[in-house]
């Protein structure tokens, strides 16, 4: 469990350049949960989540992880960021190692494992990112920009973490890749069971995969709840200019103009196709009108 | 003639040590016309950036023929020529400004150019204030957001005056904000400026703005038509890797259990008065 | 670590001194700096400071700002003193075994102090009123003589020009990739030499793959935007000189006839 308490962070303080990035923030995160962290460039969200696993130091407040203050003893800091992953955007830009194995295994590594240890961990983190063990021999930089990143997202997951957090781990790829990622993180937190945090700009996508969304704009928690309920927040995420998916403003938009085709809030095609159809064909819908 | 830009059976090979070299366009054919917006989409390695590079003359095609403003890309001597008429905008904002300040870096192309200086400075402000950047134009590139810097790019090119340009995945790398802003000027220039744009993408919401789509796929163009006819394709579009509007998905899905729906939905309004009308006096 | 890193120094000011031409401040901070060496009379030291106290009132720079820019260079200074002290022989003041101190030792080296100083506030004050950009532009103007000579002029303040552009983005770069390697448990902090240079392999290496990308890319994007080098370029800016630089070098030519003048005519005061 990871609590942020009163938390504010400020860039550059005392300077003309001087920026609020968190502003009081108080958050419970749970073992388990599956996050969408959104907002707009300079929400705080990158921010925040460098907060998470003690890269920035909060300028006031407290981060606990378990209830302990992780700047307590600066020492544990790293044990810290074992425990909490943290992919950053465009992770393939860290590659540094000749080969895809010992790249995989420098956070293994610097846990201080053993060498058995270590390569199980290389093994199981390279299945977790689907990439075929052939590939261990291989130098990251002969890859494919899409492989690069599972390379790189393997590195992290190698370390086996409690939390893993990524900051937009599809930037940059076409829709297939996109998905490919998506789908195996996914997977990755069905099989292990950790809490997983995915910052990302695409509402569809935390629609479709995320339990919970974390909204953050002008630096403080907009919204911190299950998917169905920020939703149901449209106009005011329209407003921050945040891209509510095109499923979920139609059925909004039918929603006013008087048909009450769901009482629950639709943001993937699937489920509002199957509503719409169970409206059409229920009394009172389009196949009585027809009839008459 | 007329064309503006025009691919004939044009392949394009990237040579490989130890083995047969890469074909990455396989017998390519393509018109542009003047004034046209067109976006090519297809997913990575279909060949689609390698194609922007070829209207350039960044790349030369191993086979076929590539005209770009009546110039053959082949020659060496044309270079030039085609380089001041077709403007180049880039994915990545930061690798493509070379100045320290913003309205330099506009002025960069004029300046090698030859222009005189005071025709620079009336082309630099006017091609500033297109993209709605004339007050940023003291600052320097790294204050500026990614959606910002795309802009000063486009800017930079337009100050050229060129006849065409052809933008490769410019807003890959941006946020969803950066990429309205970024759109919004592509064609917003294509319809008061009548510039030719083709846009490279994999985003199908840009190419569903544009006058005509061809989608790439293996070096070859898989479907080719205006948006509304390329997105009616639905199970063609998905097996490309590509996505579709939500409302089209929606709709199609729809039309596959036998409601009727019209084909070619692709925007949110559209799809709202479609369903409305067939829902009809159903309202509750 | 690198946040407070910043290249050049510029102060942003609207004062005569900034808004000279670059080409005037550069060939009179060379004057200056020549003249420093030249000068060997306290009276001629007291011109110079002079100087270049009105200068800095004019520039409005805080003198604290100017003072600071002095401090890194106390340490070479201090060395520079020290070995001029001891090794320079003449009427000895004090004697010490092996070790001795003459008067002319003393002199010489309270001159150096002096000299350095000022030569360090003289070229700090050129970056300080003129901004990188506007520098290298008054260097590729101002050199361009030098193109005759096969010097190589619009080639080298063009990858200066580009180097400050860059400078802002591969720091942020520097600094992203150290918070990815920390993420993964990298230690930059702790242990000897060695240790901490070895350390420094997973940033340097991201680094340089990443600038070697950057250049491919630039490179394609000044070709497409017709860059052919230097010839038969023109510029969006003009430099233009003033009357405000007349009087810049009429004062810097004055102070340095009169700087030399003195070391004939008054050479013990």
């Amino acid at each position: 469990m990871i609590q942020l308490k009163d938390v504010s962070y400020v860039y550059s303080p005392k300077t003309p350049f001087e920026k609020t990035a968190l502003d009081h923030i108080n958050l419970t995160i749970g073992d388990g949960e599956f996050i969408g962290v959104i907002g707009h460039t300079g929400s705080g969200k990158s921010t925040l989540i460098q907060h998470l696993n003690g890269l920035l130091r909060p300028t006031q407040g407290q981060v606990l992880l378990d209830g302990k203050d992780i700047w307590e003893e600066k020492k544990n800091l790293r044990q810290v960021r074992f425990q909490v992953g943290l992919v950053f955007q465009y992770p393939e830009y860290q590659l540094f190692e000749e080969t895809v194995e010992k790249d995989i295994a420098f956070g293994p590594t610097n846990m201080g494992l053993s060498p058995d240890e270590i390569k199980h961990r290389v093994q199981r983190a390279m299945e977790m990112v689907e990439l075929p063990a052939s590939y261990l021999e291989h130098s990251p930089f002969d890859l494919s920009g899409g492989q690069k990143r599972r390379v790189a997202i393997a590195g992290v997951i190698a370390m086996e973490p409690r939390v893993l957090i990524l900051d937009e781990p599809t930037a940059g790829l076409d829709p297939r890749g996109r998905d490919l990622i998506l789908q195996m993180i996914a997977h990755y937190r069905k099989a292990t069971g950790s809490t997983v945090l995915l910052v990302s700009h695409s509402m569809e996508d935390v629609a479709r995969y995320c339990e919970k969304v974390l909204v953050m704009n002008q630096a403080k928690v907009f919204a911190f709840d299950p998917v169905e309920q920020v939703f149901s927040r449209w106009q005011e995420l329209e407003q921050m200019g945040l891209d509510v998916p095109q499923i979920t403003l139609l059925f909004q938009h039918l929603e006013q103009r008087g048909y009450h085709i769901s009482s629950h809030k639709i943001y993937t095609v699937p489920y509002g196709a199957q509503k719409l159809l169970e409206y059409l064909n229920r009394p009172g819908g389009k196949g009585d009108t027809d009839a008459e | 003639m007329n064309h503006l830009i025009s691919l004939s059976d044009v392949v394009f090979e990237y040579p490989r040590e130890e083995a047969a070299p890469l074909r990455v366009l396989n017998h390519l054919d393509l018109t542009v016309e003047p004034r046209e917006f067109l976006a090519v989409l297809g997913q990575n390695g279909s060949g689609k950036s390698t194609l922007a590079k070829l209207l350039n003359a960044i790349l030369i095609p191993t086979g076929g023929n590539c005209t770009v403003c009546g110039f053959d890309t082949a020659q060496e001597e044309n270079l030039y020529e085609i380089r001041s008429r077709v403007g180049m905008v880039f994915q990545n904002p930061d690798n493509q400004l070379v100045a320290n300040v913003v309205e330099e870096d506009v002025a960069f192309a004029l300046e090698n150019m030859g222009i005189e200086p005071g025709e620079i400075r009336r082309r630099v402000d006017q091609a500033l204030k297109q993209v709605e950047m004339y007050e940023f134009r003291m600052h320097a590139p790294h204050q500026l957001s990614g959606g910002q810097k795309q802009r000063i790019a486009i800017a930079g090119v337009l100050a050229m005056q060129p006849e065409c340009i052809v933008l490769d995945e410019p807003t890959a790398m941006l946020d969803p904000r950066g990429r309205r802003e970024v759109l919004a000027t592509v064609r917003q220039l294509n319809q008061t400026k009548g510039t030719t744009v083709v846009l490279i993408t994999h985003y199908m919401d840009e190419a569903c703005q544009a006058d005509r789509v061809v989608v790439m796929d293996h070096g070859q163009i898989a479907i080719s038509g205006t948006p509304k006819e390329v997105f009616s394709q639905v199970n063609t579009i998905r097996s490309l890797g590509l996505d579709l509007p939500q409302v089209t998905e929606l709709c199609w899905r729809l039309r596959q259990a036998g409601i009727p729906l019209p084909e070619g939905i692709l925007t949110e309004p559209e799809c709202l008065d479609a369903i409305c009308s067939l829902l009809g006096g159903a309202a509750k | 670590m690198l946040n407070n890193f910043t290249f050049g120094q510029f102060f942003p000011g609207q004062s005569v001194i900034h808004r000279l031409d670059p080409r005037s401040k550069l060939v009179c901070t060379i004057l200056y700096l020549v003249l420093l060496f030249v000068v060997n009379t306290w009276i001629g030291f007291a011109l110079c400071a002079v100087y270049m106290a009105v200068v800095i009132a004019v520039s409005k720079i805080p003198v604290s700002n100017v003072l600071r820019g002095v401090k890194p260079i106390l340490p070479i200074m201090a060395i520079t003193a020290l070995l001029n002290l001891f090794f320079i022989d003449g009427t000895r003041v004090v004697e010490w075994g092996f070790f001795h101190i003459s008067w002319e030792g003393i002199v010489f080296a309270i001159k150096m102090i002096i000299r350095l100083s000022i030569l360090i506030v003289g070229t700090s004050m050129l970056t300080y009123t003129t901004s990188p950009i506007a520098l290298t532009d008054g260097m590729e103007k101002g050199l361009r003589p030098l193109q005759k000579i096969h010097l190589p002029v619009h080639e080298v303040t063009m990858m200066m020009s580009i180097a400050l552009r860059f400078i802002p983005t591969l720091v942020e770069e520097t600094n992203k990739i150290m918070s990815a390697q920390k993420a993964r448990g990298a230690d930059f902090e702790s242990g000897g030499l060695i240790r901490r240079a070895k350390a420094l392999v997973p940033i340097l290496i991201p680094l340089f793959i990443s600038a070697f990308r950057r250049a491919e890319e630039l490179a394609l994007a000044m070709e497409c935007r017709c860059y052919r080098g230097g010839e038969g370029r023109t510029r969006l800016r003009q430099l233009s000189y003033h009357w405000q630089d007349g009087i810049a070098y009429l004062s810097m030519v004055l102070l340095f006839a009169v700087g030399v003048a003195l070391n004939f005519l008054l050479p013990n005061i």
